[in-house]
Formats: C-alpha cells, structure tokens, sequence
C-alpha cells in the first residue's frame, strides 16, 4: 500500500527538460562535437608520431569525447532532471574510473619502459622495420620473453 | 533510538520512508544500476586495451587500417568517413529514442510509434554497417589473431589490435542488437496498447535508457579505436 503511494507520486512527478527544444539543442551540440572530432582526426594523420602535436590534439579530442558524454547522460538520459540522490548513487561508483584508468595506463607504460630496458631483442623486434616479404609469422615467435 | 522515532514526524524530506528516495520507480532505478556495472564491463575491456597499447613499441594506425568504405575501389583512402557515418546513424537513432520517451509523457501512441519505428531502423543500419566492416577487415586477413596491419613504425603488427577490436566492436555490436530486440518488444507492446491500458509509458523509459548507453559506449569505442 505504502508502496503503491511511493509508486504514483513517481508518476506524477514532473521533472521534464526542456521538451523538444532541449532535444534538438544537444542534438546540435553533439553533432558539432562529433565533426570538430572528426575534423581533428583528420588534421592529425599527417602529424609526427609521438610529437607533442599529436597528443595535444589526442587530449582534446579525449576532452570533446568526455562533452559528448556528459550531453548523452545529461540530456538524453535525462539524469541532470533527476533528483540529486540518485545523480550521486551512479556519478560517486564511476569515479572509480579515475583510479582505474590512471593506475592501468601507467602501468602499462612501466611494463614496456622496463622491458625495452631490460630485453633488448623485443625491442629490436618491435621497433625494426618488418621485412618486406611474406614471413611475418615465422618473425613473431614468443620465444624472446 | 527514541529520538529517531521522534524525528520521524518531522520527516526529513526524500529519507523518511514512505517514498522513493530517488523519485523514479524501482524499473528505473535498477536499469541505472544495470548499466552502471555495464559500463564497468566496458570500461574494463577499454582500459585493457589501453593498457595494453601503452606497453606497446608500435600499434597499427587506425587511419591506415580503417579506411574504405561500401562501393570504394581497389584502393580506398578515406579514412575516418564511413566510421563517422556510422556514429551519425546512432547519434540519429538516439535522438529519436528521446522523442519517442517524450512522446510517451504526452500518451501520444500514434508518435511513440513512429519513432520507435525509426529508432529500430537506425539500429539495424548501424548493425548493417558494422557487419559490413567486419566482412571487410575479415577479407583483408584480419580476425582474432590474425593482424595483417604493420604497426605505424613499420615493424610487424601488435596481434592484439584485432583481438581488441574484434571483442570490444563485437560486445558493443551485441548491444545494440540486444537494444534493437528491445525497441521492437517496445513498438509490439505499444501497438497492442499495452502502454495506454498501463496508464503510463515508463517501460519505453527504461528501453530508452538503455538505448542511450548503447550511443555512449560507441562515444568511447569511436573515440578509441578509430580517432586517437
């Protein structure tokens, strides 16, 4: 009974956007987002690999990448009109993220550090031209762990 | 203890009991939850991928590898152009997904309807495209160990490129076809007036929710794979 009062409150509850007019707003910003991206994929294939260009213009497009999300959970989702109990019950968890993605990427970046360091042969093998002809399968053999 | 069955009186606002904290119905509140471990399923597959790309000397890059398109010659170049299709399609199919939600507020069945409708086609479009990059990369040699593509420094390629892209292309994709299923369980309930009788169109809520997630996914899966 409790429940079925909790329940119709629910549905009366009017925490709308801002109808129509919002839809088509975020469309807009998401589509430009999406071709400012794609604009900056195209502009960054004829720079220098691991120049700093490049990775500035990764970090935007990462930067752009984080908007379009925002506008989807936001808006689409409809999350920025709900109540703000249950906006925190799912943005706290996904800071989890935050750890997660920072301690595995510098992890990885000290694995290869340290193999390059210590293990001269992957690192000729992986940084060496491949040869021209079709003997790619015989080349890769994991046996220089 | 006496002073919390005082205080119940007062009843401070959204904990007291008696209603949903959150303000939305129980559905709801766990298809957040759902997709909340979801995006952790995700995240993990993507960070891997991270991971494993930050330990790498060299990786295949994406403008070389992803660069054709359906009808493209002997040797296309247009990398970036049909992935960039392929986004549109979901970002469309998730703008429709919002009006038919808002259409179900105002119990608009005729409008809830027709752009379910068009939701379900922008997904199995998007289906279409990605089956067809697959058979491509396929053709080219390319599938779960098999990595055809010199890295950009031109030493042999890292045989996780297409493991990781193959999985994670893979789980999203059987997303979006589960998503697909969904919409269309929706526009058969819809048109058998199940909604109307219901009173309200809430379900249609929780399908666009996940639908949603679907397009924020393939946000990170773009961004990912094929730009950075």
């Amino acid at each position: 009974m409790e429940q079925h009062t909790a329940y119709s409150d629910v549905l009366h509850e009017d925490t709308h956007g801002g109808g129509t007019k919002e839809v088509i707003k975020v469309t807009i910003i998401l589509s430009v987002l999406t071709i400012v991206e794609v604009f900056l994929g195209f502009w960054m294939i004829g720079m220098e690999e691991n120049g700093f260009g490049k990775h500035f213009v990764k970090g935007v497009i990462i930067i752009l990448m984080l908007a379009k999300a925002f506008y989807i959970v936001g808006y689409f989702m409809h999350l920025k009109h709900e109540l703000k109990n249950l906006i925190m019950t799912i943005i706290v968890p996904c800071l989890l993220f935050v750890w997660f993605i920072t301690a595995f990427l510098f992890d990885g970046n000290s694995f290869r550090t340290l193999r390059n360091k210590y293990n001269p042969v992957y690192k000729q093998m992986t940084t060496e031209k491949a040869p021209a002809t079709e003997e790619k399968k015989d080349e890769k053999k994991p046996g220089q762990e | 203890m006496a002073t919390t069955t005082a205080t119940a009186t007062v009843a401070p606002k959204y904990w007291s009991g008696g209603r949903s904290p959150f303000n939305v119905e129980y559905g709801k509140l766990m298809m957040w939850y759902f997709l909340m471990s979801d995006a952790f399923t995700f995240g993990a597959f993507l960070i891997a991928y991270g991971t494993t790309r930050f330990a790498a000397n060299g990786w295949p890059n994406p403008n070389e590898v992803f660069k054709s398109y359906p009808g493209a010659g002997e040797h296309p170049n247009a990398p970036l152009v049909f992935v960039s299709v392929m986004t549109f399609i979901l970002i469309v199919s998730s703008v429709t997904m919002v009006l038919a939600v808002q259409a179900g507020h105002e119990m608009k069945k005729s409008r809830v309807v027709f752009n379910l409708i068009l939701t379900i086609i922008g997904g199995l479009a998007f289906l279409g495209c990605q089956a067809w990059e697959w058979t491509h990369l396929h053709a080219e040699g390319a599938w779960w160990g098999h990595n055809p593509f010199l890295n950009s420094n031109g030493s042999v390629g890292h045989q996780d490129f297409t493991n990781f892209f193959f999985t994670i292309t893979g789980f999203h994709g059987f997303h979006v076809f589960s998503g697909v299923i969904i919409n269309i369980v929706m526009l058969i309930m819809t048109l058998l007036g199940v909604f109307e009788k219901r009173g309200h169109y809430l379900m249609i809520e929780k399908a666009g929710l996940y639908w949603h997630f679907v397009d924020l996914v393939w946000v990170f899966v773009f961004t990912c794979f094929y730009l950075i």
